[in-house]
């Protein structure tokens, strides 16, 4: 889904060329979307700045699983042998092997006395495949307890909370090689080769906002489309004509009109491909949740080939002020969501063959009070754990838990920077090439990835 | 018609515009012209109001909209919106809560956090209710030049509401931007120092002699008034001395005398005690200022030039420079400026016609304007605008909005065509609510122009279209108007359900992105 740039090449062909092999092709020069141009070509491509890890496919893909409203870490991934917990939660606490699945060692140190919350089998049978890293106790200094501050600062890796999103400069970078504060050339040209993230819902997050390129993001796939179809099924046909033409014969290609009739040819292209990706029935199957059908939808464009290279879905319902619920209620079902489609995404990928290119990295804005409070929930919270998953990842536990008894106001002491989190997966897995520069700030990267 | 709307559809490079703003001859003005002032100069305008400016000639035309202080409209009221939902905490409140924190007394503590929260969220509630009443106001104002001068200025001028959490600074400010949308430069870059909204957004609230913060005296030169590179770290220091004590107390401006460093500056060449307004008049009397501010002006109303003045080309170069020295010469107001622009040659001309792509409130108001389509839901449409990109109150940064191409992408172009198809149809795309306000939109109307210019036209499906797509596009061109007449010829001619169907498709059209 890249702008076609290139004004020499002034026709197009319609829509209906491109999706029908097999019809002649318009003898003038034509502007191919370029990304339908490179998938039909079969173009080998080494997008710049990819470091290669032995073994690993080019073409690396991030997939950001946004869990919303402040997850319960303490209830998601339990220090259960300490007293200190059950003293804070004698209502909503796990306790015994029925309510929780106690993690083994893998690989790095921390998952001594650890055990997941038993909603969370299908996460729990990736920890045991060496396919999950859990990092503990992550959050930044000065900790925000409101959704939209925190969110925001996740988002743009700013304690602050502003400026563009942390993927969207990674984006720009990639493509322009330049980072905030500098611009891009004023007529919005970028380079070809880049491929816009695509968030699941209705706007894209801020996470994924750049200065160059933006992303693209729909609920259902049906919603990205031109809606005039479904006014009435005469308007078809004059809108191919109308507006599927490309840039017109005459048109200055420098001017805005050209570079308007390339785009909403490459949207509709886009949009097509997108459609016809997700239609086709997934590999596995999937459970019935959102966050299932979002990842589903992903499953199907990472399948069909779409270049693009970060996808952000979301799970929300995570603020648990009251009836949160233990071993079973609001929260177990919230993580049963999670776990049980973040399991079935990763078989589709494996199923596809394409396992070995895609992480997942799982957050949540922040964690919840150790206390529980006097309505059966908890409050707003600070520090909790993320989790990565793919064979790629640093496998095991990451980091100790935080201390129970060494609290902030009543809140977990954060051990692990979650920029730090954002450094190792910017550098060592998507090949960024400075990712201090996208993440404006000096982090000492966090091992997550297998080195 | 003139000679400018005689052409059909684009043609290969056009020539450049003139290198100068000598008027426009008065015959030349005719409804393309008027049509292209009142998109220019507003959210353009509907077919009774082309005619109408046509029909006035360019003079009259361009002094009404920039005279705007002779139409009659409310101005919004202080207590349209709740002051009290961020209000600062009282002092029996601060202590409570320094007792609290003291006496580690969790719940208070924890009390105090959940009131701050559920005002946060009022707020936002708020904010929400403020960006529909905006929007409204652009749609329903007699006085387009005020509220596009309004709009102009908040994203110069930017501040976001996610920064300062504060829905009633952020109507201050609104407030303050329409007083002086098209008054004297001076006066509306001094009104920005004294700005609550504004002196939160950029750190000065808490500035002081002892450790001064230099955001807001950078933005003020760099992005405000002068432009990268016309001024240095140097002034950037001093300035920040001289704008030490320029605070806000609850909804007002407060000069805190003790945090003011009354010592000398040097500034952009004068040596002064200097004080916020004086460090604005030592701005101002630079060469660049009323370049900078012209080129921006420019850059809004008539071609998106780039911001490098390097980059831009001999007629941009030579324009700007002639609007900068009449904005020098008119001591900074604006209206001059901006008369001479809007009744020169250059604002007509071909290649400045038609080229500017539509912000998204200038898409939406600009539809409903134009083709008095029923608002049905200011939540939808303000909604709209978020998912293109330009949530009002929200500028991205404290450089705004950067316009132009970057308006368009995969994502928003099905958006800008969408929500066209909601106020032409109440059709919302599938997976929303049921249609809401889905009042009937007659198109009818649009032709009684066409009827009382020529009996009978309104019934010849080639003259309507022809007449509509002027209507929307500004030109008419030969391959649309071939489709659209096939369109309604063959679908039982001029009737309300087929004309409504023909908009639904010019609209979709990648040149109805552009005005």
């Amino acid at each position: 889904m890249t702008l076609h740039n290139d004004p020499s090449q002034a026709n197009a062909y319609t829509r209906r060329e491109f999706l029908h092999s097999g019809l002649t092709m318009a003898s003038a020069a034509v502007a191919v979307p370029h990304f339908l141009q490179r998938s039909a070509l079969a173009l080998p491509t080494a997008l710049p700045g990819l470091s290669s890890i032995a073994g690993v496919d080019e073409d690396r893909v991030l997939v950001v699983c946004q869990l919303g409203g402040g997850n319960d870490g303490l209830n998601t991934v339990i220090p259960f042998r300490q007293d200190a917990y059950y003293r804070a939660r004698p209502g909503i606490g796990l306790r015994g092997e029925e309510q929780l699945l106690e993690l083994s060692k893998i690989g790095a140190n921390g998952s001594e006395g650890i055990a997941f919350h038993r909603a969370m089998g299908g996460l729990k049978s990736l920890y045991d495949d060496g396919l999950c890293t859990v990092v503990q106790g992550v959050g930044y200094p000065n900790p925000n307890r409101s959704h939209f501050k925190s969110m925001d600062i996740w988002h743009t890796a700013d304690t602050s909370g502003s400026g563009d999103g942390w993927l969207g400069r990674y984006v720009d970078a990639e493509c322009c090689g330049f980072g905030k504060g500098e611009s891009g050339s004023d007529d919005g040209t970028i380079d070809e080769t880049i491929y816009p993230p695509i968030a699941i819902g209705r706007t894209a997050p801020l996470a994924l906002n750049g200065r160059s390129v933006k992303p693209v993001a729909f609920e259902t796939p049906d919603l990205f489309r031109w809606m005039g179809e479904d006014v009435h099924d005469d308007l078809v046909g004059p809108y191919e004509k109308l507006a599927q033409q490309g840039v017109r014969p005459g048109t200055d290609p420098h001017s805005n009109a050209a570079f308007l009739m390339r785009t909403t040819l490459d949207a509709q292209v886009s949009s097509d491909q997108i459609r016809q990706a997700v239609s086709r029935q997934p590999l596995v199957r999937y459970p019935n949740s959102g966050l299932a059908r979002q990842l589903q939808m992903v499953g199907s464009m990472i399948r069909s080939g779409l270049k693009t290279r970060v996808y952000y879905v979301t799970h929300g319902g995570f603020d648990t002020h009251s009836g949160q619920g233990g071993a079973n209620g609001r929260h177990a079902q919230l993580l049963q969501q999670f776990s049980d489609a973040v399991k079935a995404f990763y078989d589709d990928m494996k199923a596809q063959g394409n396992d070995g290119r895609v992480m997942t990295m799982c957050f949540s804005e922040f964690g919840r009070r150790v206390n529980q409070n006097a309505s059966g929930g908890t409050d707003h919270g600070t520090a909790a754990p993320m989790f990565l998953l793919g064979p790629m990842v640093q496998a095991g536990v990451v980091g100790a838990h935080p201390s129970l008894t060494n609290l902030d106001q009543g809140d977990l002491k954060f051990k692990i920077d979650f920029r730090s989190v954002y450094a190792d997966v910017l550098g060592s897995w998507m090949g960024a090439k400075d990712p201090n520069g996208i993440l404006e700030g000096r982090f000492k990267p966090t091992r997550v990835v297998k080195g | 018609m003139t000679a400018s709307t005689a052409v059909s559809g684009q043609t290969e490079p056009v020539e450049p515009p003139p290198s100068h703003l000598k008027p426009l001859a008065k015959r030349d003005f005719g409804y393309a012209e008027a049509r292209h002032l009142l998109w220019r100069a507003g959210f353009g305008g509907s077919p009774a109001q082309i005619q109408t400016l046509a029909s006035w000639g360019m003079d009259r035309a361009v002094d009404h909209l920039l005279d705007y202080a002779d139409v009659p409209f409310e101005s919004p009221a202080p207590d349209t919106f709740d002051k009290n939902i961020m209000r600062p905490a009282t002092d029996k409140e601060r202590q409570e809560y320094r007792a609290a924190q003291r006496a580690q007394n969790e719940n208070v503590l924890a009390q105090t956090r959940l009131r701050r929260q559920q005002a946060q969220r009022r707020d936002r509630q708020q904010i929400g209710e403020m960006q529909r009443w905006w929007l409204k106001r652009m749609i329903e104002t007699p006085r387009p030049f005020e509220e596009k001068m309004t709009l102009f200025w908040h994203g110069r001028l930017a501040t976001g509401y996610r920064t300062i959490e504060n829905s009633y600074h952020m109507y201050l400010q609104n407030q303050t931007y329409r007083a002086n949308a098209a008054g004297n430069y001076g006066e509306l870059l001094t009104s920005v120092i004294r700005d609550p909204a504004m002196l939160k957004y950029l750190d000065n609230d808490e500035s002081s002699k002892r450790q001064p913060n230099e955001n807001l005296a950078r933005e003020l030169m760099e992005l405000f008034s002068l432009g990268v590179g016309a001024y240095s770290e140097r002034d950037i220091k001093e300035g920040a001395r001289a704008l030490t004590g320029y605070t806000f107390e609850d909804d007002d401006f407060f000069f805190r005398q003790e945090n003011h460093d009354t010592g000398n500056k040097n500034i952009l060449g004068t040596r002064a005690p200097h004080d916020g307004e004086s460090f604005v008049r030592a701005i101002l009397s630079q060469r660049a200022c009323s370049h900078y501010v012209c080129s921006n002006l420019y850059r809004f109303f008539a071609r998106h030039v780039p911001t490098d003045p390097t980059q831009q080309d001999k007629a941009t170069d030579r324009i700007v420079g002639l609007m900068a020295t009449k904005l020098r010469k008119s001591d900074f107001e604006l209206r001059p400026v901006l008369r001479q622009l809007f009744k020169s040659e250059h604002f007509y001309h071909e290649s400045v016609q038609r080229e500017l792509i539509k912000s998204p409130v200038e898409l939406v108001v600009g539809a409903v304007r134009s083709m008095n389509a029923p608002v049905r839901d200011l939540a939808v449409l303000n909604d709209a605008l978020d998912l293109m990109g330009q949530r009002l109150f929200f500028p991205p940064s404290v450089k705004g909005w950067d316009g132009g191409r970057s308006w368009v992408n995969t994502s928003t172009m099905f958006v800008r065509q969408n929500i066209l198809a909601f106020l032409l149809t109440g059709k919302k795309p599938v997976g929303y609510d049921a249609t809401a306000g889905a009042d009937a939109f007659d198109p009818m109307p649009l032709l009684e122009a066409l009827e009382t210019g020529d009996r009978g036209a309104s019934s010849d499906p080639a003259r309507v279209v022809d007449y509509l797509l002027r209507l929307t596009l500004g030109n008419s061109p030969a391959h649309a108007r071939k489709v659209l007449t096939e369109f309604i010829d063959s679908h039982g001619g001029v009737r309300p359900d087929v004309v409504t169907g023909a908009l639904l498709l010019v609209t979709a059209m990648p040149e109805y992105q552009l005005c």
